[in-house]
Protein backbone atom coordinates (compact mmCIF):
# COMPACT_ATOMS: atom_id res chain seq x y z
CA UNK A 1 0.00 0.00 0.00
CA UNK A 2 1.85 3.12 -0.96
CA UNK A 3 1.36 6.61 -1.88
CA UNK A 4 -0.57 5.66 -5.28
CA UNK A 5 -3.36 7.08 -2.85
CA UNK A 6 -6.08 8.72 -4.47
CA UNK A 7 -8.29 12.07 -3.64
CA UNK A 8 -11.23 10.61 -4.34
CA UNK A 9 -11.92 8.22 -2.07
CA UNK A 10 -13.51 5.45 -4.01
CA UNK A 11 -11.11 3.51 -5.65
CA UNK A 12 -11.62 3.92 -9.44
CA UNK A 13 -13.57 1.16 -11.12
CA UNK A 14 -16.57 0.58 -13.34
CA UNK A 15 -20.19 1.88 -12.00
CA UNK A 16 -23.50 0.65 -14.33
CA UNK A 17 -26.61 3.45 -12.76
CA UNK A 18 -29.12 3.66 -15.07
CA UNK A 19 -31.72 3.70 -12.24
CA UNK A 20 -30.19 6.55 -10.91
CA UNK A 21 -31.13 8.82 -13.87
CA UNK A 22 -34.38 10.35 -14.54
CA UNK A 23 -34.86 10.72 -10.72
CA UNK A 24 -33.03 14.32 -11.40
CA UNK A 25 -35.12 16.59 -13.98
CA UNK A 26 -31.59 18.27 -14.62
CA UNK A 27 -28.90 14.99 -15.92
CA UNK A 28 -26.59 16.81 -17.57
CA UNK A 29 -24.27 15.35 -19.78
CA UNK A 30 -20.68 15.93 -19.18
CA UNK A 31 -19.31 16.60 -22.95
CA UNK A 32 -16.80 13.37 -23.62
CA UNK A 33 -17.67 11.41 -20.83
CA UNK A 34 -18.13 7.49 -21.90
CA UNK A 35 -17.57 5.85 -18.49
CA UNK A 36 -17.20 1.86 -18.40
CA UNK A 37 -19.93 -0.11 -17.81
CA UNK A 38 -19.87 -3.24 -15.69
CA UNK A 39 -21.11 -6.79 -16.84
CA UNK A 40 -22.05 -7.22 -12.85
CA UNK A 41 -24.55 -3.85 -12.66
CA UNK A 42 -27.51 -6.19 -12.00
CA UNK A 43 -25.99 -6.19 -8.41
CA UNK A 44 -25.06 -2.86 -8.06
CA UNK A 45 -27.82 -0.67 -6.76
CA UNK A 46 -27.94 2.51 -7.73
CA UNK A 47 -24.54 5.21 -7.82
CA UNK A 48 -21.96 2.01 -6.32
CA UNK A 49 -19.17 0.77 -8.52
CA UNK A 50 -17.27 -2.72 -7.47
CA UNK A 51 -14.17 -3.01 -5.88
CA UNK A 52 -12.33 -6.49 -5.16
CA UNK A 53 -10.51 -4.72 -2.12
CA UNK A 54 -11.89 -4.18 1.53
CA UNK A 55 -11.68 -0.45 1.95
CA UNK A 56 -11.57 0.76 5.89
CA UNK A 57 -13.54 3.71 6.65
CA UNK A 58 -13.84 4.96 10.48
CA UNK A 59 -14.21 8.48 12.04
CA UNK A 60 -11.07 7.56 14.31
CA UNK A 61 -8.27 4.92 15.55
CA UNK A 62 -9.03 1.96 15.21
CA UNK A 63 -9.48 0.80 19.17
CA UNK A 64 -7.86 -2.66 20.15
CA UNK A 65 -10.55 -4.55 22.36
CA UNK A 66 -9.28 -7.48 24.14
CA UNK A 67 -11.28 -10.88 23.94
CA UNK A 68 -10.48 -11.42 27.56
CA UNK A 69 -12.77 -7.65 28.56
CA UNK A 70 -14.80 -8.14 25.46
CA UNK A 71 -18.51 -8.21 26.27
CA UNK A 72 -21.87 -7.60 24.09
CA UNK A 73 -24.85 -6.33 25.60
CA UNK A 74 -28.79 -5.57 24.91
CA UNK A 75 -30.04 -3.07 27.23
CA UNK A 76 -34.54 -3.04 26.96
CA UNK A 77 -36.61 0.01 27.06
CA UNK A 78 -37.16 -1.43 30.61
CA UNK A 79 -33.51 -1.61 31.63
CA UNK A 80 -33.44 -5.22 31.47
CA UNK A 81 -29.82 -6.10 30.33
CA UNK A 82 -28.77 -9.35 28.41
CA UNK A 83 -25.00 -9.83 28.30
CA UNK A 84 -22.88 -12.40 26.66
CA UNK A 85 -18.97 -12.76 26.98
CA UNK A 86 -16.88 -13.85 24.38
CA UNK A 87 -16.85 -17.78 25.78
CA UNK A 88 -20.50 -17.26 25.97
CA UNK A 89 -20.60 -15.87 22.12
CA UNK A 90 -18.28 -18.66 21.05
CA UNK A 91 -20.92 -21.21 22.23
CA UNK A 92 -23.37 -19.72 20.15
CA UNK A 93 -24.71 -21.78 16.87
CA UNK A 94 -23.06 -19.74 14.58
CA UNK A 95 -23.61 -19.41 10.73
CA UNK A 96 -21.75 -18.42 7.45
CA UNK A 97 -23.45 -15.89 5.71
CA UNK A 98 -21.77 -14.71 1.96
CA UNK A 99 -23.23 -11.46 1.24
CA UNK A 100 -22.61 -8.00 -0.91
CA UNK A 101 -21.39 -5.11 0.75
CA UNK A 102 -22.48 -1.59 0.22
CA UNK A 103 -20.68 1.73 1.41
CA UNK A 104 -22.03 4.96 0.99
CA UNK A 105 -18.28 6.21 -0.23
CA UNK A 106 -19.94 4.08 -3.12
CA UNK A 107 -17.77 0.89 -3.02
CA UNK A 108 -19.49 -2.52 -3.14
CA UNK A 109 -17.86 -5.51 -2.90
CA UNK A 110 -19.65 -8.75 -3.80
CA UNK A 111 -19.66 -12.63 -2.03
CA UNK A 112 -17.84 -11.72 1.24
CA UNK A 113 -17.34 -15.07 3.72
CA UNK A 114 -18.77 -13.88 7.20
CA UNK A 115 -19.14 -16.14 10.19
CA UNK A 116 -21.12 -14.82 13.32
CA UNK A 117 -23.83 -15.12 15.16
CA UNK A 118 -27.47 -14.35 14.18
CA UNK A 119 -28.92 -11.42 15.89
CA UNK A 120 -32.48 -13.62 16.35
CA UNK A 121 -30.71 -16.12 18.70
CA UNK A 122 -29.26 -13.01 20.48
CA UNK A 123 -32.29 -11.28 20.69
CA UNK A 124 -34.51 -14.68 21.01
CA UNK A 125 -34.85 -14.55 24.76
CA UNK A 126 -35.44 -10.74 24.82
CA UNK A 127 -38.42 -8.90 25.55
CA UNK A 128 -39.47 -5.99 24.36
CA UNK A 129 -42.13 -3.84 22.63
CA UNK A 130 -38.81 -1.26 21.17
CA UNK A 131 -38.93 -0.88 17.82
CA UNK A 132 -36.06 1.05 17.35
CA UNK A 133 -31.97 0.25 18.20
CA UNK A 134 -29.03 2.64 19.10
CA UNK A 135 -26.23 0.57 18.28
CA UNK A 136 -22.92 1.16 20.42
CA UNK A 137 -19.41 0.44 19.52
CA UNK A 138 -15.99 0.06 21.30
CA UNK A 139 -14.04 3.58 20.83
CA UNK A 140 -17.61 5.84 21.03
CA UNK A 141 -19.29 4.84 17.74
CA UNK A 142 -22.90 4.77 17.58
CA UNK A 143 -25.62 4.22 15.06
CA UNK A 144 -29.30 3.35 14.73
CA UNK A 145 -31.54 1.30 13.24
CA UNK A 146 -35.55 0.16 13.26
CA UNK A 147 -35.02 -3.05 15.35
CA UNK A 148 -37.05 -5.19 12.66
CA UNK A 149 -34.20 -4.65 10.46
CA UNK A 150 -31.92 -6.59 12.86
CA UNK A 151 -34.10 -9.68 12.83
CA UNK A 152 -35.36 -12.36 10.44
CA UNK A 153 -31.88 -13.61 9.70
CA UNK A 154 -30.77 -10.35 8.19
CA UNK A 155 -28.21 -9.16 10.84
CA UNK A 156 -25.14 -10.85 12.70
CA UNK A 157 -22.36 -10.18 15.18
CA UNK A 158 -19.79 -11.08 13.31
CA UNK A 159 -16.35 -12.42 14.19
CA UNK A 160 -14.89 -14.35 11.23
CA UNK A 161 -13.95 -12.93 7.69
CA UNK A 162 -12.95 -14.72 4.66
CA UNK A 163 -12.28 -17.91 6.76
CA UNK A 164 -10.03 -16.47 9.26
CA UNK A 165 -10.39 -14.22 12.58
CA UNK A 166 -12.22 -10.51 11.88
CA UNK A 167 -9.15 -7.91 11.68
CA UNK A 168 -9.12 -4.91 14.28
CA UNK A 169 -9.59 -2.48 10.90
CA UNK A 170 -12.81 -3.99 10.03
CA UNK A 171 -14.36 -4.41 13.16
CA UNK A 172 -12.78 -7.11 14.69
CA UNK A 173 -13.09 -8.56 17.74
CA UNK A 174 -16.89 -8.57 16.12
CA UNK A 175 -18.81 -5.85 14.59
CA UNK A 176 -23.19 -6.14 13.45
CA UNK A 177 -23.23 -7.00 10.24
CA UNK A 178 -26.16 -5.93 8.58
CA UNK A 179 -25.80 -5.83 4.61
CA UNK A 180 -29.14 -4.57 3.45
CA UNK A 181 -28.07 -1.32 4.75
CA UNK A 182 -25.28 0.70 4.09
CA UNK A 183 -22.08 -0.45 5.93
CA UNK A 184 -21.75 2.18 8.49
CA UNK A 185 -24.67 0.86 9.90
CA UNK A 186 -22.80 -2.78 10.66
CA UNK A 187 -21.16 -0.75 13.68
CA UNK A 188 -17.27 -2.23 13.83
CA UNK A 189 -16.04 -2.90 17.85
CA UNK A 190 -19.54 -3.83 18.65
CA UNK A 191 -20.64 -3.49 21.97
CA UNK A 192 -24.17 -3.12 22.47
CA UNK A 193 -27.57 -2.25 21.83
CA UNK A 194 -30.25 0.32 23.42
CA UNK A 195 -34.06 -0.90 22.22
CA UNK A 196 -35.47 2.25 21.86
CA UNK A 197 -39.32 3.16 21.85
CA UNK A 198 -38.41 6.32 19.93
CA UNK A 199 -35.75 6.29 16.87
CA UNK A 200 -32.54 8.51 18.61
CA UNK A 201 -29.80 9.72 15.70
CA UNK A 202 -26.13 7.62 15.74
CA UNK A 203 -22.92 9.16 15.05
CA UNK A 204 -22.94 9.68 10.92
CA UNK A 205 -27.29 10.15 10.83
CA UNK A 206 -25.99 13.10 13.49
CA UNK A 207 -23.63 14.49 10.86
CA UNK A 208 -25.99 14.50 8.21
CA UNK A 209 -26.22 10.54 6.93
CA UNK A 210 -29.49 9.00 6.21
CA UNK A 211 -31.58 7.63 9.27
CA UNK A 212 -32.29 4.34 7.37
CA UNK A 213 -29.36 3.53 4.63
CA UNK A 214 -30.99 1.30 2.12
CA UNK A 215 -28.61 1.44 -1.01
CA UNK A 216 -31.23 0.39 -3.47
CA UNK A 217 -33.09 3.90 -2.79
CA UNK A 218 -30.04 5.24 -2.49
CA UNK A 219 -30.75 6.82 0.83
CA UNK A 220 -27.14 8.71 1.30
CA UNK A 221 -28.01 11.12 3.12
CA UNK A 222 -30.84 13.24 4.73
CA UNK A 223 -33.48 13.99 2.61
CA UNK A 224 -32.53 11.63 -0.13
CA UNK B 1 -16.53 10.36 20.31
CA UNK B 2 -18.38 13.07 20.41
CA UNK B 3 -21.74 13.51 18.22
CA UNK B 4 -21.56 16.61 15.62
CA UNK B 5 -24.42 18.23 14.91
CA UNK B 6 -24.73 19.86 11.59
CA UNK B 7 -27.22 22.45 10.98
CA UNK B 8 -30.66 21.91 8.85
CA UNK B 9 -31.62 22.55 5.02
CA UNK B 10 -29.82 19.23 4.47
CA UNK B 11 -32.11 18.51 1.78
CA UNK B 12 -31.39 22.10 -0.36
CA UNK B 13 -27.82 21.58 0.62
CA UNK B 14 -27.70 18.25 -0.93
CA UNK B 15 -29.35 18.89 -4.22
CA UNK B 16 -27.41 18.01 -7.23
CA UNK B 17 -26.06 21.46 -9.05
CA UNK B 18 -24.61 22.19 -11.81
CA UNK B 19 -20.74 22.67 -11.98
CA UNK B 20 -18.92 24.71 -14.16
CA UNK B 21 -15.10 24.18 -14.96
CA UNK B 22 -13.53 28.15 -14.58
CA UNK B 23 -10.26 27.13 -14.09
CA UNK B 24 -7.28 24.38 -13.88
CA UNK B 25 -3.60 23.82 -12.97
CA UNK B 26 -1.31 20.97 -12.35
CA UNK B 27 -0.09 20.25 -8.83
CA UNK B 28 2.24 17.29 -9.50
CA UNK B 29 3.02 15.38 -12.33
CA UNK B 30 -0.25 13.16 -11.30
CA UNK B 31 -2.44 15.66 -9.81
CA UNK B 32 -4.34 18.58 -11.20
CA UNK B 33 -6.37 21.02 -9.53
CA UNK B 34 -10.11 22.12 -10.44
CA UNK B 35 -11.83 24.97 -9.98
CA UNK B 36 -15.82 24.79 -10.26
CA UNK B 37 -18.17 27.75 -10.51
CA UNK B 38 -21.39 26.02 -8.65
CA UNK B 39 -24.39 28.74 -9.03
CA UNK B 40 -26.32 28.18 -5.83
CA UNK B 41 -23.14 26.46 -3.41
CA UNK B 42 -24.23 26.90 -0.06
CA UNK B 43 -20.37 26.98 1.32
CA UNK B 44 -18.50 24.25 2.79
CA UNK B 45 -16.47 23.89 6.15
CA UNK B 46 -12.89 22.98 5.40
CA UNK B 47 -12.25 18.82 5.43
CA UNK B 48 -15.83 18.54 3.72
CA UNK B 49 -16.22 16.62 0.65
CA UNK B 50 -18.49 16.97 -2.18
CA UNK B 51 -20.26 14.01 -4.40
CA UNK B 52 -19.67 14.71 -7.95
CA UNK B 53 -21.74 12.47 -10.95
CA UNK B 54 -20.57 12.24 -14.39
CA UNK B 55 -23.38 11.30 -17.07
CA UNK B 56 -22.51 10.26 -20.48
CA UNK B 57 -24.77 11.17 -23.88
CA UNK B 58 -26.30 7.73 -23.86
CA UNK B 59 -27.36 7.93 -20.00
CA UNK B 60 -24.87 6.18 -18.46
CA UNK B 61 -23.65 7.78 -15.16
CA UNK B 62 -20.86 7.31 -12.46
CA UNK B 63 -20.51 8.82 -8.85
CA UNK B 64 -17.58 9.54 -7.21
CA UNK B 65 -16.40 11.63 -3.82
CA UNK B 66 -13.69 13.89 -3.45
CA UNK B 67 -12.30 16.18 -1.03
CA UNK B 68 -12.44 19.51 -1.33
CA UNK B 69 -9.08 21.62 -1.60
CA UNK B 70 -10.77 25.13 -1.83
CA UNK B 71 -11.50 27.08 1.66
CA UNK B 72 -14.88 29.04 1.10
CA UNK B 73 -14.73 31.30 -1.41
CA UNK B 74 -18.85 32.10 -2.77
CA UNK B 75 -19.32 29.49 -5.11
CA UNK B 76 -16.03 28.82 -5.95
CA UNK B 77 -15.27 24.88 -5.31
CA UNK B 78 -11.66 24.05 -5.92
CA UNK B 79 -10.94 20.04 -6.21
CA UNK B 80 -7.65 18.13 -6.59
CA UNK B 81 -8.01 14.89 -8.41
CA UNK B 82 -4.56 12.14 -8.25
CA UNK B 83 -5.06 10.41 -11.86
CA UNK B 84 -5.53 7.14 -11.57
CA UNK B 85 -3.65 5.41 -14.73
CA UNK B 86 -6.67 2.82 -15.46
CA UNK B 87 -9.36 4.73 -13.58
CA UNK B 88 -12.46 5.08 -15.56
CA UNK B 89 -13.24 9.55 -13.66
CA UNK B 90 -9.67 10.61 -12.64
CA UNK B 91 -8.10 10.73 -16.36
CA UNK B 92 -11.62 12.30 -17.55
CA UNK B 93 -11.47 14.93 -14.74
CA UNK B 94 -7.20 15.74 -15.08
CA UNK B 95 -7.06 14.97 -18.77
CA UNK B 96 -10.31 15.96 -21.11
CA UNK B 97 -12.18 18.50 -18.75
CA UNK B 98 -11.86 21.66 -20.59
CA UNK B 99 -12.97 25.18 -19.22
CA UNK B 100 -16.60 25.55 -20.24
CA UNK B 101 -17.38 21.85 -19.63
CA UNK B 102 -20.40 20.55 -17.42
CA UNK B 103 -20.96 17.86 -14.57
CA UNK B 104 -23.17 17.46 -11.79
CA UNK B 105 -22.38 18.35 -7.76
CA UNK B 106 -23.55 18.28 -4.47
CA UNK B 107 -22.45 19.15 -0.81
CA UNK B 108 -20.72 19.48 1.03
CA UNK B 109 -20.89 16.41 2.90
CA UNK B 110 -19.46 15.04 6.19
CA UNK B 111 -19.56 16.89 9.50
CA UNK B 112 -17.27 15.67 11.33
CA UNK B 113 -13.45 15.75 9.45
CA UNK B 114 -13.93 19.28 9.63
CA UNK B 115 -11.99 22.75 11.08
CA UNK B 116 -13.73 25.45 12.13
CA UNK B 117 -12.41 29.28 12.67
CA UNK B 118 -13.36 29.13 16.19
CA UNK B 119 -11.54 26.33 17.01
CA UNK B 120 -8.71 28.13 19.18
CA UNK B 121 -6.89 24.84 20.44
CA UNK B 122 -3.57 23.60 18.57
CA UNK B 123 -4.47 21.57 15.62
CA UNK B 124 -2.15 18.82 13.88
CA UNK B 125 -2.37 17.80 10.27
CA UNK B 126 -0.83 14.28 9.59
CA UNK B 127 -1.24 14.35 5.91
CA UNK B 128 -0.15 10.58 3.26
CA UNK B 129 -0.16 11.84 -0.26
CA UNK B 130 -3.12 13.00 -1.59
CA UNK B 131 -4.70 12.98 1.65
CA UNK B 132 -3.09 16.71 1.96
CA UNK B 133 -6.34 17.89 0.24
CA UNK B 134 -8.69 18.59 2.54
CA UNK B 135 -5.83 19.07 5.08
CA UNK B 136 -5.06 21.96 2.78
CA UNK B 137 -8.16 23.17 2.97
CA UNK B 138 -8.19 23.68 6.54
CA UNK B 139 -4.50 25.50 5.87
CA UNK B 140 -6.32 27.79 3.98
CA UNK B 141 -9.00 28.24 6.04
CA UNK B 142 -6.66 29.40 8.72
CA UNK B 143 -5.22 31.54 6.70
CA UNK B 144 -7.90 33.30 5.08
CA UNK B 145 -9.70 33.92 8.60
CA UNK B 146 -6.37 34.61 10.30
CA UNK B 147 -7.61 32.51 12.74
CA UNK B 148 -5.12 32.15 15.60
CA UNK B 149 -4.87 28.64 16.37
CA UNK B 150 -1.60 27.36 15.45
CA UNK B 151 -1.07 24.44 12.91
CA UNK B 152 2.01 21.94 12.48
CA UNK B 153 1.31 19.46 9.19
CA UNK B 154 3.38 16.72 8.55
CA UNK B 155 3.15 15.74 5.26
CA UNK B 156 4.54 12.27 3.63
CA UNK B 157 4.85 11.49 0.07
CA UNK B 158 7.07 9.38 -1.58
CA UNK B 159 9.61 12.26 -3.40
CA UNK B 160 9.71 15.50 -3.95
CA UNK B 161 8.16 15.74 -6.87
CA UNK B 162 5.07 14.23 -5.17
CA UNK B 163 4.26 17.34 -3.12
CA UNK B 164 0.67 19.15 -3.82
CA UNK B 165 0.80 22.39 -3.09
CA UNK B 166 4.90 22.53 -3.04
CA UNK B 167 5.38 26.24 -3.10
CA UNK B 168 2.10 27.40 -0.80
CA UNK B 169 2.95 25.04 1.63
CA UNK B 170 6.75 26.64 1.63
CA UNK B 171 5.51 30.28 1.64
CA UNK B 172 5.68 32.09 4.83
CA UNK B 173 2.15 31.72 6.78
CA UNK B 174 2.84 32.69 10.20
CA UNK B 175 1.65 30.16 12.77
CA UNK B 176 2.09 27.31 10.62
CA UNK B 177 4.59 24.69 10.69
CA UNK B 178 4.95 22.62 8.01
CA UNK B 179 7.49 19.42 7.33
CA UNK B 180 7.88 17.00 4.99
CA UNK B 181 8.70 13.30 5.27
CA UNK B 182 9.75 11.52 2.19
CA UNK B 183 9.46 7.83 1.65
CA UNK B 184 11.61 6.89 -1.16
CA UNK B 185 13.78 9.52 -2.41
CA UNK B 186 14.57 12.81 -0.71
CA UNK B 187 16.11 15.77 -1.73
CA UNK B 188 19.68 16.77 -1.99
CA UNK B 189 21.21 17.14 1.65
CA UNK B 190 18.21 16.32 3.28
CA UNK B 191 18.57 14.93 6.97
CA UNK B 192 15.93 12.77 7.10
CA UNK B 193 16.71 9.29 5.40
CA UNK B 194 13.57 8.22 3.04
CA UNK B 195 11.38 6.48 5.62
CA UNK B 196 7.94 6.27 5.91
CA UNK B 197 6.40 7.85 8.98
CA UNK B 198 7.58 6.70 12.28
CA UNK B 199 6.57 6.81 16.37
CA UNK B 200 9.91 9.29 16.61
CA UNK B 201 8.60 11.15 13.60
CA UNK B 202 5.65 11.61 15.53
CA UNK B 203 7.41 12.48 18.93
CA UNK B 204 9.57 15.29 17.85
CA UNK B 205 7.40 17.41 15.52
CA UNK B 206 3.58 16.89 16.62
CA UNK B 207 2.26 18.86 19.80
CA UNK B 208 2.95 17.01 23.34
CA UNK B 209 -0.14 15.00 24.11
CA UNK B 210 -0.60 17.86 27.20
CA UNK B 211 -1.25 20.15 24.48
CA UNK B 212 -4.81 18.96 23.80
CA UNK B 213 -4.72 19.44 20.03
CA UNK B 214 -7.28 18.50 17.71
CA UNK B 215 -5.92 16.20 15.54
CA UNK B 216 -6.43 15.19 11.63
CA UNK B 217 -5.11 12.37 9.74
CA UNK B 218 -5.98 11.59 6.13
CA UNK B 219 -4.33 9.36 3.60
CA UNK B 220 -4.49 5.74 2.15
CA UNK B 221 -5.29 3.38 4.64
CA UNK B 222 -2.35 1.96 5.51
CA UNK B 223 -1.29 5.26 6.26
CA UNK B 224 -4.03 6.13 8.54
CA UNK B 225 -4.23 2.99 10.65
CA UNK B 226 -0.71 3.47 11.36
CA UNK B 227 -0.84 6.89 12.26
CA UNK B 228 -3.28 6.98 14.30
CA UNK B 229 -2.15 3.72 16.17
CA UNK B 230 1.25 5.52 17.13
CA UNK B 231 -0.41 8.51 18.09
CA UNK B 232 -2.52 6.72 20.54
CA UNK B 233 0.89 4.86 21.64
CA UNK B 234 2.27 8.58 22.21
CA UNK B 235 -0.70 9.31 24.59
CA UNK B 236 -2.81 11.26 22.42
CA UNK B 237 -6.67 10.76 23.18
CA UNK B 238 -8.35 8.87 20.23
CA UNK B 239 -11.41 11.02 20.65
CA UNK B 240 -8.97 14.00 19.39
CA UNK B 241 -8.06 12.19 16.69
CA UNK B 242 -10.03 12.54 13.57
CA UNK B 243 -9.09 10.59 10.02
CA UNK B 244 -10.13 10.50 6.76
CA UNK B 245 -9.12 7.24 4.55
CA UNK B 246 -8.39 7.49 1.01
CA UNK B 247 -9.84 4.88 -1.21
CA UNK B 248 -9.32 1.08 -1.10
CA UNK B 249 -5.58 0.03 -1.34
CA UNK B 250 -3.64 -3.14 -2.51
CA UNK B 251 -4.68 -2.23 -5.97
Amino acid sequence: MADSSIVDRDRESGSGDRRSEGRNAMAIVSRGFHGRRRPSDHRLPPGQYETRDFPVLSAGPTPRVSRDTWEFAVVTETGVRHSWNWSQLMALPSEHPVVDLHCVTKWSKFDTAWQGVSMDTLLAQVETEAEYVLVHSYGGYTTNLPLKDLLDGQAWIAYGYGGADLPPEHGGPARLLVPHLYLWKSAKWVRGMQLLTRDESGFWESAGYHDYGDPWREQRYQGD
Amino acid sequence: MARTAISGRLGERLRWRAATLVGQRDETPGARTLAFDVPGWPGHLAGQHVDLRLTAEDGYSTQRSYSIASAPDGELVELTVQRIGDGEVSPYLADDLVSGDLLEMRGPVGGWFVWRPEQTEPVLLVAGGSGIVPLMAMIRARRQTAAGAPFRLLYSVRSPADLIYHAELQAPDPGLESTFLFTRETPADWPRPPARLTERDLAALAWPPSAGATIYVCGPTGFVESAADLLVGLGHDPERIRTERLGPTGG
